[in-house]
């Protein structure tokens, strides 16, 4: 099956003069030069040339929803795995709008480990990632089950204004959750077919016209 | 290295597998080998294959190595008991620990790993079968599954080796050339701007010899890094 695909450029490859376009994101400057610095996707807005990689680790930022595996209970929160190469931590303000006494409460009722939670990034510092549920789409996911994609591959899944991600809810009637991390949670009937949809996205997200073969993967 | 070899290894301008001085072997590369590393890859010129994973950035134990600026890289060499005739004894040895140093040397430069504080980046590098120049082989597998893996790059890295047989300047050399060489010039290098990340020597050759084999070898390497490039992207356009 031959299928158009976007271009494609490499660590290394000059993508345009530093006069004319600014170095954005996935790319930097050497003798006047912008150069990408993965296998990704160039883009040009305005006047930056960034690349968004197709492969790699997540790194956390504000703001960022994401979807972590509570892996140890501390005294005053939560140790979250939120698949980035740093563990983040989830303190027991950020969680619970009660007041709660630390020395009389064994906080593993809120959460405990094994838990999956949908939560977003407060804050980081270097190597240090604080979480808060204080905001309205934070919560303990119950039940269902996860995959993991390509953390770059985020956006794609979810498509102009969730045109691909609403496409999968509906044809298999399931509830799906993504997080910015790459963590994808999912629950209903149609999950076996969802994952199978998921993981196409995954593998083929360079491709041009996706959302029409997602469309056809699940009519059938 | 100084040995003598009772045969000729040169004759009539063509080497033992039949090659020209200035030829490289047949090269095989695959990506995406390994599905549990974030990248991996396979490569191959002649007789020589080796595997290589990437694994990270991810958190770094013991937590005494962890740097507070940038991440570490850990490279680790390794040849498999069955790559060579008579078997290897399994486990570290001081040949396999100094090249898993230089080959981390040579990689280093080509990473970007301020944005990864406190990380590791792991790269495992198998020799599954050797037949000469094993170390260059490694490191452009490692090269590989680095890009593979999403780390950023400044460039691609391209490692080849050059030597002195008989009186011939000759490129790649293959297992028996490299034991009976004057002497042998493993070399990886950033081929955007030419900068050479790795050069060893072993022998004896004197200076215009020297700079004769970097000078084939970063012209001959250009032919490998595009065929890197090609497989790198011949993984998406299938």
């Amino acid at each position: 099956m031959m299928t158009e695909v976007r271009k494609i450029v490499l660590p290394g490859e000059v993508l345009g003069d530093s006069k004319e376009k600014k170095s954005g994101y996935g790319t930097f400057e050497e003798d006047g030069r912008v150069i990408s610095k993965f296998i990704g996707i160039p883009k040009e807005a305005r006047d930056y040339i960034s690349v968004i990689p197709l492969s790699g680790v997540y790194i956390p930022k504000r703001q960022d929803k994401v979807i972590g595996f509570i892996t140890d209970v501390e005294r005053v929160g939560w140790v979250v795995d939120i698949n980035s190469p740093w563990l983040a931590f989830l303190p027991v303000s950020e969680a619970v709008d009660e007041f709660i006494d630390l020395k009389k409460t064994d906080i593993t009722r809120f959460y405990d480990v094994e838990d999956v939670i949908y939560a977003q990034v407060d804050n980081v510092k270097r190597a240090d990632i604080k979480l808060t549920m204080n905001t309205p789409v934070a919560r303990k996911l119950r039940g269902g089950i996860t995959v993991k994609i390509a953390p770059s591959k985020v956006p794609r899944l979810i498509g102009k204004e969730g045109s691909m991600i609403n496409t999968i809810k509906d044809k298999t009637n399931t509830i799906i959750r993504v997080g910015q991390n790459g963590v994808v949670w999912l629950s209903g009937e149609g999950v076996k077919k969802a994952i199978k949809a998921i993981r196409m996205v995954d593998e083929k997200s360079h491709i041009i016209g996706l959302t029409d073969e997602i469309t056809k993967l699940l009519s059938d | 290295m100084g040995m003598k070899s009772k045969e000729k290894m040169i004759v009539k301008g063509k080497r033992l597998d039949g090659r020209n001085p200035d030829e490289i072997r047949e090269i095989e590369m695959k990506v995406g080998v390994i599905p549990n590393a974030n990248g991996s890859a396979q490569v191959s010129f002649g007789r020589t294959t080796a595997v290589a994973a990437v694994y990270g950035p991810r958190i770094l134990h013991p937590r005494r190595l962890q740097e507070p600026n940038t991440a570490i890289i850990r490279c680790r060499y390794n040849m498999a008991p069955f790559s060579v005739d008579e078997r290897i004894r399994p486990g570290p040895s001081r040949r396999e620990t100094e090249i898993s140093k230089v080959t981390r040397l040579a990689l280093e430069p080509a990473l970007f790993l301020e944005k990864y504080p406190e990380t590791v980046v792991d790269i495992y590098i198998e020799i599954i079968q050797a037949d000469g120049s094993t170390r260059v082989t490694g490191i452009n597998a490692a090269s590989l599954a680095l890009a593979d893996a999403g780390v950023p790059m400044r460039d691609l890295v391209v490692g080849l080796s050059g030597g002195k047989l008989d009186d011939t300047i000759i490129i790649d050399l293959c297992g028996k050339e490299d034991n009976y060489s004057v002497a042998d010039i493993p070399i990886a290098f950033l081929p955007r701007k030419n900068e050479i990340t790795l050069l060893q020597m072993d022998g004896q050759m004197n200076p215009d010899e020297v700079k004769t084999i970097v000078k084939n070898v970063l012209n001959a390497g250009k032919k490998v890094y595009e065929k890197q490039k090609e497989v790198l992207k011949k993984k998406y356009h299938k």
